[in-house]
């Protein structure tokens, strides 16, 4: 079920790009040669960037959050220690975004994907797939059960190693508003020395990629939990219809 | 207007491993989410307007196809309506998502999106744009998804009055953003970087 929210205005804020890694970043070398080299050319809000799909509750299955169990076996689970990971998604005035499709993917407890590209030697765990998904509630809130991912080498510079992390793709109401993002564990060493998150110039842009340590939500005996809030583009509240906008 | 407007989470690459997480059974997950990509699939039986495809390689600054890209594309039924939650003016063909995303092959780069040919959607003045398809790509190497539109060469008259097009400076650029047919496939081909670099839009 879908319910059916008045749209909330028009055209998306432009879309702050100080927050964002340059396109062009050298101590991230796979991007030298995928950095387009000419300005982007502003689109202003047409129906084409301010709709955007619709993913209903319906495509979920029970365990499509719930990494520890989503690909093991009747009874196993995913080895590695077990943690919740949650928040809100919400725009930039602070409204929740409800009903928007939220995925999220890691490597194992050792670091190591299960990927054909992966040839990290830490083992593969046969119960644990790297992937779920969830939809946002009414109040924007979303949580995943996982194994908290390893940190792993990987080619760049001589000895580069990813600070253990989870891949977020978020989806809004608006394909403007389509992210993909990382986040990271509070207190990781790795962070400032990792030439990806490194790609964020902005201090404060990255330290909100880093989800905190959260005792209240643990479950005792159980996993522990840490906190990581998105937020997307928000959007003017004058109504598409009512906006001349020549060019 | 709040004056404590947040500030939006900052974009990082989608990585070499993005298949796990969008398109799992591309990826080898067998039977992730039910064994089907969420997106693999816009079209049933029933979906109204005629069938096309397209397909195309997205290329480097030395011009090798990208093997761990992945595509989404967002566009109009038919009739010119997204099936869309703030689609206000009317109601979209329910058999057709409008949503599509694709990997390009590991083996040669190709992506290939089986949908049909959009109809004009207006601006948001009320002209109509030319038929068009929205396009986002992530890839390793990609610090923020990048954003283009498909216009189509057999749509010249539409294209010529096209808000966004007519918008372009640089008109030797625009060739970037028309597909070229060839029977029902429209060929798009990517450029990240260099002199045939297409078009990228901040959406
Ligand atoms: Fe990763």
């Amino acid at each position: 079920m879908i319910p059916n929210r008045p749209p909330v205005g028009g055209a998306y804020y432009p879309r702050d790009l100080l927050v964002h890694p340059p396109a062009y970043a050298p101590t991230y070398k796979t991007s030298i040669l995928r950095s387009p080299q000419k300005a982007r050319i502003g689109i202003d809000g047409s129906l084409s960037e301010t709709t955007g799909p619709v993913f209903g509750h319906n495509i979920l299955g029970e365990l499509d959050n719930d990494m520890v169990l989503n690909y093991a076996a009747p009874g196993e689970s995913a080895i590695g220690e077990r943690t919740i990971v949650y928040g809100r998604v919400m725009d930039q005035d602070g409204r929740p975004v409800p009903n928007v499709l939220v995925e999220a993917w890691q490597a194992n407890a050792g670091g190591r994907y299960r990927h054909k590209k992966d040839g990290y030697f830490a083992p593969l765990d046969p119960n644990f797939g790297g992937c779920g998904r969830t939809i946002t509630r009414e109040d924007g809130s979303y949580e995943f059960r996982t194994v908290r991912p390893g940190a792993y080498p990987w080619p760049n510079g001589v000895n580069d190693w990813r600070p253990a992390h989870i891949h977020f793709s978020v989806f809004g109401d608006g394909f403007a508003q389509r992210l993909i993002t990382q986040m990271y564990f509070e207190g990781d060493p790795l962070i400032p020395l990792c030439p990806i998150a490194q790609t964020i110039p902005d201090k404060d842009a990255l330290d909100r990629l880093i989800a905190r340590y959260d005792p209240a939500r643990t479950i005792p005996m159980d996993a522990r939990a840490y906190h990581f809030d998105i937020v997307l583009r928000g959007r003017r509240a004058t109504f598409f219809e009512n906006r001349k906008e020549g060019l | 207007m709040p004056v404590t407007r947040l500030k939006e989470t900052a974009s990082q690459t989608a990585g070499p491993y993005v298949h796990i997480g969008c398109v799992p059974s591309f990826a080898g997950l067998k039977g992730m989410y039910g064994g089907q990509d969420l997106g693999a699939v816009m079209l049933t039986e029933a979906t109204q307007g005629e069938r096309i495809a397209i397909e195309g390689c997205v290329y480097d600054g030395i011009g090798v196809p990208l093997t761990d890209a992945m595509l989404e594309i967002w566009q109009a039924d038919a009739q010119g309506l997204y099936n869309a939650r703030n689609e206000t003016r009317g109601t979209a063909d329910p058999s057709f998502t409008g949503w599509g995303r694709q990997p390009t092959a590991a083996d040669g780069g190709l992506f290939r999106f089986e949908t049909i040919r959009p109809g004009r959607v207006p601006w948001p003045d009320g002209r109509l744009q030319a038929p068009h398809i929205t396009v986002w790509v992530v890839a390793r190497g990609i610090n923020l998804g990048l954003a283009t539109r498909i216009y189509f060469e057999d749509e010249a008259e539409a294209n010529a009055t096209d808000p966004v097009l007519s918008r372009i400076e640089h008109k030797a650029r625009i060739p970037t953003l028309i597909a070229k047919r060839s029977g029902d496939t429209y060929r798009f081909d990517i450029h990240l970087q260099g002199p045939h670099e297409t078009i990228f839009f901040d959406i």
